[in-house]
């Protein structure tokens, strides 16, 4: 239904930009030099003024369509079926009326529901009859009024100018929407969940086990959502990606930029970067396959036992991830070190590798530590790997060999197959996204700034 | 300076001198340490580079071949009516055509063991040769069918026919008693010789003396091993090692309470490993008649390993060995037909504004600020952000490539965005100016002159985007586009589906030997797409971008 309405919305625009070039074309007998701007633009002009008004109508008639007919559902139903429901009980009847409604009787639904449900299917065909009346009609006049104002001296170029300006800002416009739709999704969400969990027990509380009971009577834990374990599970994994990442990062970024023969540097560079084109679910995979297998053999054969699932395996894979994002970094803070400084060390018989360690690592270091302070994000961030490869339980430890969770784990393993949004279980986990989203934010910013104050130093 | 310049004597410096040449080595040597961290850092970060694919190709290889059983199949008209043969007993079918490969006493069990070695599928495989073959009611009909995971892994020597009999730590504390002299060699045989204490408390002294010398026996091993807890270290004595303590003790009721040398005899696999073989037992995955049969098929030639086609047209099934990657393939198609519609000229858009129309304002630096960081969000926080307003507040439905293609389209944007503005910064004013200078408008300017220009430089980044977007598993685990699909058919936009990195989350988290070679498979075909989309991004950057 919505996709034949999109289609023809789209062919009567077509359909009216020819039909108004010809018009344009007529007005003037033929004699094109006399229009103000070429048949094209008033074509364009009310093809615009057609198809965009009808597009938007449609999406707002979407987007409001649902939450209209349920609220006129909840008014319709009997006086007091709804007294005493709690917000996560009338969403439950409403999705019973729903079902209901698309045929999947299960049990005997009562009668309240029945006619619910009848109300709601013709509601909903109502609903759609009059999006499509509506939509035509909002079409034809934009193409009734846009089409009179056709004439030789109509300036129609710098009104489809206008209304392809409105069109890109608009789509300038999607970036902040997206910030905006984060930021708002995961605070409602998370106020949502401090109203049930207090701040103060998800902040400090040190014990984190999210399975609540989901019927009466079901045996769980207790449902305690104190977040320190997975935090500090994250750090230490984050931990020791970066002991993998900078080092082995930083050094490859030396020799490429110093040392390495061009020939070498073209051949090498290209691979490091490989290791970033590398989707992160074939990093959990290895981690899993070859890394944990590996590292658990070795343990045994020295005689310190290593669980499957520790956090040394998942942070050095990750570590391996991370490592291009720090030489790239490196290598771009290296080569921008002005020429005058090295020439200067050389000519002070200065070593190739006192200059390196003792003038361009200096110069350097804020260029460096802003590609650091990216990775330590991008390791925070990190889903897939810590998915496969760490563990699910939150342990409060630092021991490398022990499995830890971290917040991507959790908010993976909380919301897959749920989407019911009441319960604290789920609505953790756009706690955890927020902490999340504020962390990698503000490392971000923090990096940017210390490279551009870095930059301008130099230029 | 310092205070031998302030003294007015200039220091000496000798630089021939011993000292000067000592210290000129040392920074040498300091230059030459710092330039081999770098080849070993460098070493290390390509050499885990070609373990990790080493390994995926290792491990995935053997999954692009399936073992086949060509099955002679006789089509009883009894068992399948030539009026409705899709309602045949085809599983009585493939029972009777597994017979000939067994002795002609065997049971019920084993014939139900035997048919264990074909795919859980084999009576549809049948079945659907038999409706698209109607005339061959009545005849022995042969059709290749897959053998099922266990065996196909037998097939390809990924599991063993006989596994050792004992475990590496098994192995471990035999060779420590070795070290230690216990293990001799007496009259041919090698056996155990152990200081064992004769416990009053546990020998009750008879006459005949009577009580728990198996414990008696374990305990005096277990005091030459006191940090093994392992109870397979007792695995080592023999059946009637007790025996030996018995006798002895029968013979000679003075020795309770005292220590006595004990020789006692290994069990089967020790004795064995003594003798300095490595013991083996028969795989106790699969049963003697399974394997009896096994090599009755192989033995006639009828196995072979053709090229696993299936592995691209199939779906994904629960078993192994009929699972495929079509549905992943087409889902992740559609995911990015949404995504590349909506990101393209969206990202063009926003580039073509921020780049050249866009006045210097506030506005315009809070959209730049938020471009920058959209990029650095975490992925899963754009999950998030799917499932909370896409499905939570729009009601679109879940698992669909609709809600995964816009997901994606939101990461991809910011790529998009910064590429587009790059490859429209490259076209050279002169262009924008002799177009204007001509009487263009500005949108004129950009609509056909610059934008056509930057185009090849747009694709590229496009793409490259889009390869980014075929990698990312994490939202699209949040938005549930890990669904199982056992049939292509009825796939859309707002259909259920999957995609090549979820699958390959599933399929690792699958516990069947057989989906640990398919996964290193699925992702060698994902690195393929990978390896495709960039090379066709350097071509497209190679042929077509003009350098000014």
């Amino acid at each position: 239904m919505i996709g034949y309405l999109l289609l023809g919305i789209i062919a009567l625009s077509v359909f009216s930009y020819v039909f108004a070039r010809r018009r344009a074309v007529a007005a003037v007998g033929g004699r094109q030099h006399e229009l103000h701007s070429r048949p094209a633009y008033h074509g364009a002009f009310v093809a615009a003024w057609v198809g965009i008004p009808a597009f938007l109508l449609v999406l707002i008639w979407l987007t409001l369509q649902g939450p209209v007919i349920n609220t006129l559902l909840l008014w319709s139903l009997p006086p007091g079926t709804t007294d005493g429901l709690d917000r996560g009980q009338i969403d439950l009847l409403l999705s019973e009326i729903r079902s209901v409604a698309a045929g999947n009787v299960f049990g005997e639904p009562s009668l309240v529901v029945q006619a619910a449900a009848e109300r709601y299917l013709r509601w909903q065909t109502i609903a759609s009859y009059a999006m499509v009346v509506v939509a035509l009609s909002v079409a034809l006049l934009g193409l009734l009024l846009a089409f009179r104002r056709i004439a030789p001296k109509f300036r129609a170029r710098h009104a489809a100018e206008r209304i392809l300006n409105g069109l890109l800002i608009a789509c300038s416009l999607i970036a902040i929407l997206t910030t905006l739709g984060i930021l708002l999704s995961l605070l409602i969400e998370a106020l949502r969940f401090f109203e049930k969990v207090s701040p103060f027990e998800f902040f400090f509380g040190l014990n984190w086990e999210p399975q609540i009971p989901i019927r009466e009577g079901q045996v769980t834990a207790g449902g305690a959502f104190g977040a320190i374990p997975v935090f500090t599970g994250t750090l230490l994994i984050s931990a020791i990606a970066m002991l993998v990442a900078i080092p082995v990062g930083l050094y490859s970024a030396i020799y490429l930029s110093e040392y390495a023969h061009p020939k070498f540097r073209s051949v090498v560079k290209p691979l490091l970067e490989l290791l970033a084109g590398i989707p992160t679910v074939v990093y959990g995979f290895f981690a899993v396959l070859t890394v944990a297998p590996a590292m658990r053999n070795f343990g045994e054969l020295i005689g310190v036992p290593i669980a499957p699932n520790s956090a040394l395996a998942a942070g050095a894979v990750m570590g391996v991830m991370i490592i291009p994002f720090v030489s790239s970094l490196s290598d771009d803070a290296i080569a921008a070190v002005p020429r005058a400084m090295r020439d200067g060390s050389y000519a002070m018989g200065a070593t190739k590798g006192e200059t390196i360690t003792k003038v361009l690592l200096p110069a350097a270091l804020p260029g460096i530590m802003g590609g650091i302070l990216l990775a330590v994000s991008r390791a925070i961030g990190e889903t897939m790997i810590v998915v496969m490869a760490a563990g699910i339980i939150a342990s409060l430890t630092a021991n490398p060999l022990e499995p830890v969770t971290t917040v991507t784990v959790q908010i993976v393993t909380l919301l897959i197959g749920d989407t019911e949004f009441d319960n604290p279980k789920t609505l953790a986990a756009f706690a955890l996204g927020l902490v999340l989203f504020l962390v990698t934010l503000a490392l971000n910013v923090l990096a940017l700034r210390i490279v551009r104050k870095y930059r301008e130093q130099y230029e | 300076m310092s205070d031998a310049a302030i003294g007015g004597v200039p220091p000496v410096r000798e630089f021939a001198s011993a000292e000067s040449n000592r210290r000129v080595r040392r920074r040498y040597a300091a230059d030459r340490r710092l330039q081999a961290y770098g080849i070993i850092a460098i070493g290390l970060a390509v050499g885990l580079l070609g373990i990790l694919v080493t390994s995926l190709v290792v491990t995935g290889f053997p999954a692009f071949v399936q073992t086949k059983v060509d099955l002679a199949t006789f089509v009883d008209p009894a068992k399948v009516d030539p009026k409705d043969p899709a309602a045949g007993n085809y599983r009585g079918l493939v029972r009777d055509a597994l017979a000939s490969f067994m002795p002609a006493d065997a049971t019920d069990k084993q014939k139900t063991e035997v048919t264990k070695i074909l795919t859980s599928d084999a009576p549809y495989i049948v079945r659907d040769y038999v409706v698209s073959h109607p005339d061959a009611i009545g005849k022995t009909i042969t059709v290749p069918i897959a053998m099922s995971d266990p065996f196909d892994q037998l097939n390809k020597g990924v599991i063993p026919k006989e596994v050792d009999a004992l475990s590496w730590s098994q192995v471990r504390y035999f060779e420590r008693l070795q070290n230690r002299g216990v293990v001799v060699e007496e009259g041919g045989r090698t056996s155990l010789k152990l200081d064992v204490y004769v416990d009053p408390a546990k020998i009750e002294p008879g006459p005949p003396p009577t009580g728990d010398c198996a414990a008696l026996a374990r305990d005096s091993l277990q005091a030459y091993l006191p940090d093994v807890h392992d109870t397979a270290l007792f695995a080592m004595l023999a059946d009637d090692a007790p025996d030996a303590i018995a006798k002895l003790v029968a013979s000679d009721p003075n020795l309770i309470g005292k220590t006595v040398q004990v020789s006692f005899p290994f069990s089967a696999p020790f004795a064995e490993l003594a003798e300095g073989k490595s013991p083996k037992v028969p795989n106790p995955r699969f049963t003697p008649s399974q394997i009896e049969a096994f090599d009755a098929m192989t033995a006639k030639g009828i196995v072979h390993m053709p090229f696993n086609w299936e592995l691209f047209f199939n779906a994904d099934s629960r078993f192994p060995e009929r699972a495929g990657l079509a549905g992943a393939i087409t889902g992740t198609f559609l995911m990015l037909l949404v995504s590349f519609a909506l990101s393209f000229p969206i990202g063009i858009a926003a580039a073509v504004y921020l780049e050249e129309f866009a006045p210097k304002n506030r506005l315009t630096d809070l959209i730049e600020v938020n471009i920058n960081n959209l990029a650095a969000v975490p992925s899963v926080v754009f999950g998030l952000l799917g499932l909370a307003v896409f499905i939570g507040f729009f009601g679109l439905p879940r698992s669909v490539p609709l809600v995964g293609g816009m997901v994606m389209s939101l990461i991809t944007l910011p790529t998009i965005i910064i590429a587009t503005r790059a490859a429209l910064k490259s076209v050279p004013p002169s262009i924008r100016e002799a177009a204007l200078g001509v009487g263009a408008s500005k949108h004129q300017v950009m609509l056909h002159h610059v934008l056509p220009l930057a185009m090849p430089g747009i694709l590229t980044g496009t793409i490259i985007g889009m390869a980014h977007a075929l990698g990312e598993t994490a939202p699209l685990l949040l938005i549930g586009m890990n669904a199982f699909i056992p049939s292509i058919e009825n796939m859309g936009i707002l259909e259920p589906a999957t995609t090549l990195p979820t699958q390959i989350y599933s399929w690792a988290d699958s516990p069947e030997r057989g989906f640990v070679s398919r996964t290193s498979a699925a992702i060698l075909v994902l690195l393929g797409f990978l390896v495709i989309m960039n090379l066709l991004a350097v071509v497209l950057r190679q042929r077509f971008e003009r350098k000014w």
